[in-house]
């Protein structure tokens, strides 16, 4: 069956399409992600949209940010994460890592001026990963703004302008838009919250709205990261819950919060992280003690360690296989605090 | 943990000056708070705003972001800088004695 959703009624576990049809559950995940909402900034989808205001976020943005780049000859890039949380949320800072590598393969790296702008207080929000990521930032010669909330882009006048009247002048931006759940959510009444996301128990990911609804990945509002590999690692708790509530019994508490992603840093290299709710990304190697791949480190390895992973996406994770030695519960083998 | 009197009264915060035990927080410590943070009077917006903090932070666990106070406390966001212009989020959490908003991984 495919079709829009106009709205959900949990009051009667109702699912109402926008064909007309209305469709009965006894449980609903919820799985319908999160969306962009560049509208909800001032003048974000205005004059100098996709002209020297880009987001990279949908295909639409992507290509036209790619023309963008090939166009610009040198000047001020800023990157702009508006708020969190967002998907990927490592995503902006691998734009400019790669933005660095791309402008030195171009020669015009000496004619352009980086800078992250972000509304965190540091580049990362975990504090060892943040300090590392910050040094690699200052290493490519991206300069850093923190706690700028932007209010306003202006687009032809090329400012980016926060709430507490700061400005960031820029000659071409990479904007972040806010991001919010599925629009549907909105039309439901106590489906979701102020963003459309749907509170959720972060161990069982059984919602707090009504016990018979669920929610995985970015349609989750947990504090954990909106990245594919939460939602992997959340199938495997989530898929218990499912039997387990239907079958009236107790539900596994066991989502720890587990993340694990590669950084793309540019010059063939790449950073590993994996962390879950209590352990924040440390240094050390992956997977396990005797691993190959770095944690919190660039290293050749982990850039072919995420090549690989093309491969292993298709073939081992999306047939339902496990990869070896990575498991839904992260392991603290081999991770050590610095 | 260091300890601080605030309005006669001990209590806990931690390095960056949130309250650990938001059930030690009084209104009659908002006043000297707010001061700290440069703010000389609590204006009624400012009280609305230090309410609903406390409010969602008992419903939820956290302290609300920028965004989520713009859209719900009704102050809109950018009268929420200008009540507490150093950060709505963080100041304002800060005054009504619970700790930082996690906002975001």
């Amino acid at each position: 069956m495919q079709s829009e959703i106009e709205a959900v009624e949990i009051a009667t576990d109702t699912v109402h399409l926008v064909d007309g049809t209305n469709l009965q559950y006894d449980l609903l995940v919820v799985a319908t992600g999160a969306t962009l909402r560049p509208e909800e900034t001032d003048g974000l989808t205005g004059p100098g949209w996709n002209e020297r205001v880009f987001t990279f976020y949908d295909l639409a943005g992507a290509t036209a940010l790619e023309q963008g780049l090939a166009a610009f000859e040198g000047g001020r890039l800023v990157v702009n994460v508006v708020d969190l949380p967002i998907k990927c949320p490592v995503a902006p800072l691998e734009f400019c890592f790669l933005a660095d590598w791309y402008f030195h393969e171009r020669n015009i790296r000496d004619r352009v001026e980086l800078t992250y702008v972000t509304p965190l207080d540091a580049a990362f929000t975990k504090p060892v990963a943040a300090s590392a990521l910050a040094q690699l930032l200052d290493e490519k010669g991206v300069a850093r703004v923190a706690e700028f909330n932007t209010g306003e882009v202006d687009g032809s006048g090329g400012r980016l302008i926060s709430y507490d009247e700061r400005e960031v002048p820029f000659d071409l931006a990479v904007v972040v838009p806010l991001h919010a759940g599925a629009p549907y959510v909105g039309r439901s009444p106590g489906l979701g919250d102020e963003l459309d996301f749907i509170p959720t128990d972060e161990r069982t990911l059984q919602s707090k709205v009504k016990p018979n609804v669920f929610a995985i990945g970015d349609a989750a509002s947990i504090p954990a990261s909106k990245a594919g590999s939460v939602t992997h690692f959340e199938g495997e708790v989530l898929e218990k819950n499912i039997v387990a509530f239907l079958e009236g019994r107790p539900l596994d508490a066991s989502y720890d919060g587990h993340a694990n992603c590669f950084i793309e840093t540019g010059f063939d290299k790449a950073l590993l992280i994996d962390f879950n709710y209590d352990t924040e990304p440390l240094p050390g190697r992956f997977p396990g003690r005797l691993g190959p791949m770095p944690l919190l480190a660039e290293s050749r390895l982990n850039h072919l360690g995420k090549l690989m992973f093309q491969w292993f996406y298709w073939h081992t994770l999306l047939p339902g296989r496990d990869l070896p030695g990575i498991h839904a519960q992260m392991s603290m083998s081999g991770k050590r605090q610095p | 943990m260091p300890t601080e009197t605030i309005a006669g009264t001990t209590v806990e915060l931690n390095d960056e000056g949130f309250f650990e035990h938001p059930e030690q927080w009084t209104p009659e410590m908002a006043p000297e708070l707010a001061r700290r943070e440069g703010i000389e009077e609590l204006t009624p917006s400012h009280w609305q705003v230090i309410d609903f903090m406390r409010k969602e932070y008992f419903e939820k666990g956290t302290g609300p972001t920028v965004r989520v106070l713009g859209k719900t406390s009704g102050v809109s966001v950018k009268e929420l800088y200008q009540l507490f212009p150093k950060g709505p989020a963080k100041v304002a959490a800060k005054i009504a004695g619970i700790p930082k908003p996690r906002g975001c991984i």
